[in-house]
């Protein structure tokens, strides 16, 4: 449940959506007459989105306490479930839902 | 109106593929805020200012925690901040549009610019329009998902229990996607350009993005702990990769999509 108030969580919806839509316009205001980025910019586009996409990983599994309560096992299953089926199917729907699915079922019948 | 029917038979084909994972993923989230127990108006609302799936994902997380509208703000611009380099690549594509324009951008996400960036519209069929469709169509499969996944957290005969790890999935299932690309695309650049040898490093080259974004990630929440690591983790990650400039600019070469070098 929310610990906030209702203008707190106002607030915290519009700082994000303020932050993304800079991250939109900002190229827009910055090359108005389609001037060329500098490399240094090309070459961040590049390398930045699948590092961030690491980062989001490793934010998403930031409160796993590995010496505590089940110590990450129902994570850690989960994890290999979704690196199995990707390798299987190949289909991002298919392992999202299975390790999700699996990953509710250990805590509630397995690790509850 | 002819215009318009024209431009939007040509915007939804594209769309389709996307209305099946918005759909489920937009479920999802809706899901996940009924079971934190949000009303729906919280996840129409944020689907509606931020438009950035996995950002709406993290903002639950950053709703359930201790208020802190700055960190959220810096959040977001990092999370996204390939909007950026998508933007820059569609500098051309939404010229002189007018009140068109500052909607696409408003509306740009992974899926609109893959399609916006790749589909050949037909002459025939006004750009500007087909571009305003796709965006349309992509939204309200959202939203759809969204209301759909709330209104079923209300009726499901199960616990929800463990749904949040949605969000982990989501993710991880994405970096494992990316890992694929980068593998193929160096595997296109060896055929072309390299010898033979291939040792270890060679083969983990193309990898360096997705494992300084793992690794950097992970020492800094060793370091700092869970509610401290992500500021310092992106800086860190951007000096590290300022700094292997020299070894992974020459392996790019081949992947000039998302700066716009082929247009």
């Amino acid at each position: 449940m929310m610990t906030m108030t209702t203008w707190q969580a106002v607030a915290t919806i519009a700082a994000v959506s303020l932050g993304t839509m800079l991250t939109r316009f900002l190229p827009f205001m910055l090359f108005p007459d389609s001037r060329r980025p500098p490399k240094t910019v090309t070459y961040l586009g590049r390398v930045l989105p699948h590092a961030m996409t690491g980062l989001l990983v490793v934010y998403a599994l930031k409160d796993v306490s590995l010496f505590s309560g089940s110590h990450g096992a129902p994570e850690a299953i989960a994890i290999l479930t979704i690196t199995l089926l990707h390798r299987w199917r190949h289909s991002m729907l298919v392992s999202v839902a299975g390790g999700t699915i699996v990953y509710m079922m250990l805590v509630q019948l397995v690790f509850a | 109106m002819a215009l318009l029917r024209t431009a939007f038979r040509a915007a939804l084909p594209p769309t389709l593929p996307i209305a099946a994972g918005f759909l489920f993923f937009g479920g999802s989230y809706g899901l996940l805020m009924h079971a934190k127990g949000f009303p729906i108006v919280y996840p129409l609302a944020m689907g509606y200012v931020i438009f950035a799936g996995s950002m709406e994902f993290v903002t639950v997380n950053l709703l359930l925690s201790a208020f802190d509208p700055w960190a959220a703000f810096l959040l977001a611009i990092m999370v996204n901040a390939r909007h950026l380099f998508y933007g820059l690549s569609m500098l051309d594509r939404f010229r002189g549009l007018g009140w068109k324009k500052p909607y696409l951008i408003f509306t740009l996400i992974d899926e609109t610019f893959a399609i916006d960036a790749s589909v050949h519209v037909p002459t025939s069929v006004d750009k500007g329009w087909f571009m305003v469709f796709v965006a349309t169509l992509c939204r309200s499969y959202w939203f759809g998902g969204i209301t759909l996944g709330w209104l079923a957290g209300g009726i499901l005969p199960f616990d929800t229990k463990g749904i949040e790890f949605v969000l982990a999935a989501l993710f991880l299932s994405i970096l494992l996607g990316q890992w694929d690309d980068d593998r193929d695309r160096k595997r296109d650049d060896g055929m072309r350009s390299r010898s033979a040898t291939t040792n270890v490093m060679d083969s983990a080259r193309p990898h360096v993005p997705a494992l300084v974004g793992l690794l950097v990630p992970a020492a800094c929440l060793a370091l700092f702990g869970p509610d401290r690591f992500m500021i310092p983790a992106m800086t860190l990650m951007m000096v590290a990769f300022l700094m292997l400039r020299p070894k992974l600019e020459d392996a790019g070469g081949t992947d000039a999509v998302l700066n716009g070098e082929t247009r």
